[in-house]
C-alpha cells in the first residue's frame, strides 16, 4: 500500500483510490477513417512500461476526481502527480 | 540420465543418496541453435521438452534470466482445472489437464499431481445461475463438471461454514473432480531434466537484453552472455512478455499486476480439495505439508514490483474468515506475489508476431500454472510447423483487431 498525493485532497492511502490504466491514450478523431490494426492499437494496446509509467487514477472514495501520476513500476514510487489535461512532466527514477 | 524408479532409490539408499546425478547440465551458450526459448519457467522449459521429445528438434536453448521456475511457475497456488465456458478455452485447458493426468509418467519425475477436486462456490442467486449456466456448458464441451448442493459442499469440505445466516451464505458449488493441485517446482524441475535428457540447453542466469532483426525477421537474440543466433524464437515470460514485444519494437494488449498468494503454518489434514469463491474472490487448499495455500486478488494498477497491496491481503483474509472460521486461529507464514500478464479478454496470446520468426506465448494472465502441459505442447508445435497448432490458433494476437476476442473475464470459474 502506498500514499498518493490527491492533487485536491493532499496524501491519503491507497485503498481510497482506482488506478485506470494508461494516461495520454488519445481517442482517434475519426474512428471510421482508420484501419482495424489502428483501432485495435487504441483499445488494447498499452505500454504496461517497466520503469516510469504514466497512469490515471481517480479518488474514489474521497472527492471522486480524476488525476494522472507518473510512478515507477519497479519500485511503485510515486514520482509526480499532475493533474488532468496537463502534458507529461519528465521525471527521472 | 539415470531413469528414477523404486530400484534407483534403494540403490541410492546404500551410499546414503549422496551419488544422485544433477537432474540437469549447466552449459554454457552455443553461438547458434534452431530453436531459443526465452524464460525458463514450466510453459517455456515444457515447449523445449516438446520440441525435443514431438518433434525431434532438439537444438534448443532455453534461456532464463534469474533460475529455473523462479517466476510465476514458482509462485502460483498450483491450481489444475479445465472449468472454462467458451469452447476454445475448454478445448486448451483440457488438452493440458489431460496430459497432466499422464505427466508424472511422461517425465519420469513425480509432479504430485493430485485430482482432489475443483470446488467453485456460490453465495448468491446471481452466482448461482451463472454457475448452473457453466456446468451445462461444460458437460456439453465433454469435460465433467457437476452441481452440489449446500449440504453436499459442506460434506465434501466441514471447515466451510455454509450458515444462511452468514456472511457470504454458500448455496451450492460446482465440482471438476479431475482438477486438484501439483508440485508446482517439480513441474519445472521434470521439464528442465527430461529437455536436457533429450540435448536442449537449459541457460540460467542469462537474460535477454534485445533481439537482432532485419527485413522483419528474427536473427538472432542479445543476451547477458552474448550474442546467440536462430531463426527461430519463442518467448513464454510471462509478466515481462511487454518489456521483451518493446525489445522487437511492437506492442502488446497486455497490462502486469501483482497477484498475490499466502500460506498458514501447517496443520493436520482439514480439507482434501480445492474452495475457490469468486465472489469473495479467495481460493484456498491444503498442501501435502499441511500449510492451507491461499489465493488472494490482484492490485488494479501496472506493477513488477513482485510485492502487492497490503490492503489485498486483508481484503481476502477478512473473507476467509468468515467463510472459514478456522482460519482466524491460523498464523500466515509467507506472503509473495508473482507478475501476471493480463490481457483484455484474460484469455492468452500464442503464435505469430509482427517479427517473423519471433513467437509470444503469454497473457495467461492469472491462471497460467494448470495450462502448463498444454501450451507448452501447443506452442512447440506452433514454432516446430511455423504455423498456429489448431487448439492455439483462436488464440492469435490477431484477434484483437478482428475482434474474435475469447471472452473468458467474466465467464471463467474465477473472476480476475
Amino acid at each position: 500500500m502506498f500514499l498518493i498525493g490527491c492533487p485536491w485532497c493532499g496524501p491519503r492511502q491507497q485503498i481510497e483510490f482506482h488506478c485506470h490504466g494508461e494516461a495520454h491514450v488519445t481517442r482517434p478523431n475519426d474512428p471510421d477513417a482508420i484501419s482495424d490494426a489502428e483501432w485495435a492499437d487504441y483499445l488494447f494496446s498499452r505500454v504496461n512500461t517497466l520503469g516510469i509509467h504514466y497512469e490515471r487514477w481517480v479518488h474514489s472514495h474521497g472527492c471522486r476526481r480524476w488525476f494522472n501520476v507518473a510512478r515507477d513500476t519497479a519500485t511503485d514510487r510515486i514520482l509526480a502527480v499532475y493533474r488532468m489535461g496537463e502534458a507529461a512532466p519528465k521525471v527521472k527514477t | 540420465m539415470s531413469k528414477y524408479s523404486v530400484f534407483s532409490l534403494v540403490r541410492n539408499a546404500f551410499s546414503y543418496h549422496e551419488k544422485w546425478q544433477r537432474a540437469w547440465r549447466s552449459p554454457d551458450p552455443r553461438p547458434e541453435y534452431d530453436v531459443i526459448i526465452v524464460g525458463g519457467g514450466g510453459h517455456g522449459l515444457g515447449t523445449a521438452y516438446y520440441l525435443a521429445k514431438e518433434f525431434g528438434i532438439n537444438n534448443v536453448a532455453v534461456l532464463e534470466k534469474g533460475w529455473l521456475g523462479g517466476g510465476n511457475t514458482g509462485r502460483n497456488t498450483t491450481i489444475v482445472r479445465s472449468n472454462y465456458l467458451w469452447d476454445e478455452s475448454a478445448a486448451l485447458y483440457e488438452h493440458a489437464l489431460k496430459l497432466w493426468e499422464g505427466l508424472s509418467q511422461d517425465l519420469n519425475f513425480n509432479v504430485m499431481f493430485s485430482q482432489r477436486g475443483v470446488m467453485n462456490l456460490a453465495h448468491n442467486l446471481h452466482d448461482w445461475r451463472e454457475l448452473s449456466r457453466r456446468v451445462h456448458a461444460i458437460r456439453l464441451n465433454g469435460i465433467d463438471s457437476e452441481i452440489l448442493d449446500a449440504q453436499q459442499v459442506k460434506a465434501e469440505a466441514p471447515i466451510l461454514n455454509v450458515s444462511p445466516n452468514s456472511r457470504y451464505p454458500v448455496m451450492g458449488a460446482s465440482m471438476q473432480r479431475r482438477g486438484g493441485t501439483a508440485r508446482h517446482d517439480a513441474v519445472a524441475w521434470g521439464y528442465a531434466r527430461g529437455a536436457d535428457m533429450r540435448g536442449v540447453d537449459v541457460i540460467q542466469q542469462c537474460a535477454v537484453t534485445g533481439f537482432a532483426i532485419r527485413n522483419g525477421r528474427v536473427e538472432a537474440v542479445e543476451t547477458t552472455r552474448g550474442r546467440i543466433r536462430a531463426k527461430t524464437v519463442g518467448v513464454a515470460v510471462a509478466g515481462h512478455s511487454s518489456v521483451l514485444a518493446d525489445m522487437a519494437g511492437f506492442g502488446m494488449p497486455i497490462e502486469s499486476n501483482p497477484l498475490q498468494a499466502l500460506v498458514s503454518d501447517p496443520i493436520k489434514p482439514v480439507l482434501d480439495c480445492v474452495v475457490m469463491s469468486s465472489a469473495v474472490h479467495v481460493y484456498v487448499s491444503q498442501s501435502d505439508k499441511g500449510e492451507l495455500v491461499i489465493g488472494a486478488g490482484s492490485d488494479g494498477h501496472v506493477s513488477y514490483s513482485q510485492r502487492g497491496g497490503f490492503d489485498i491481503i486483508e481484503g481476502i483474509m477478512g473473507a476467509l474468515c468468515e467463510l472459514v472460521p478456522i482460519v482466524s486461529r491460523l498464523k500466515m507464514m509467507r506472503q509473495w506475489a508473482g507478475i501476471v500478464d493480463v490481457t483484455p479478454d484474460r484469455s492468452p496470446i500464442i503464435g505469430r508476431t509482427p517479427v517473423d520468426g519471433l513467437f509470444f506465448n503469454c497473457g495467461w494472465g492469472t491462471g497460467g500454472f494448470k495450462a502448463t502441459p498444454g501450451s507448452a505442447q501447443v506452442f512447440a508445435a506452433t514454432l516446430a510447423k511455423g504455423e498456429p497448432h489448431p487448439l492455439a490458433a483462436p488464440f492469435s494476437l490477431d484477434r484483437f483487431r478482428t475482434g474474435r476476442l475469447i471472452d473468458e473475464a467474466g465467464a471463467a470459474a474465477v473472476a480476475h
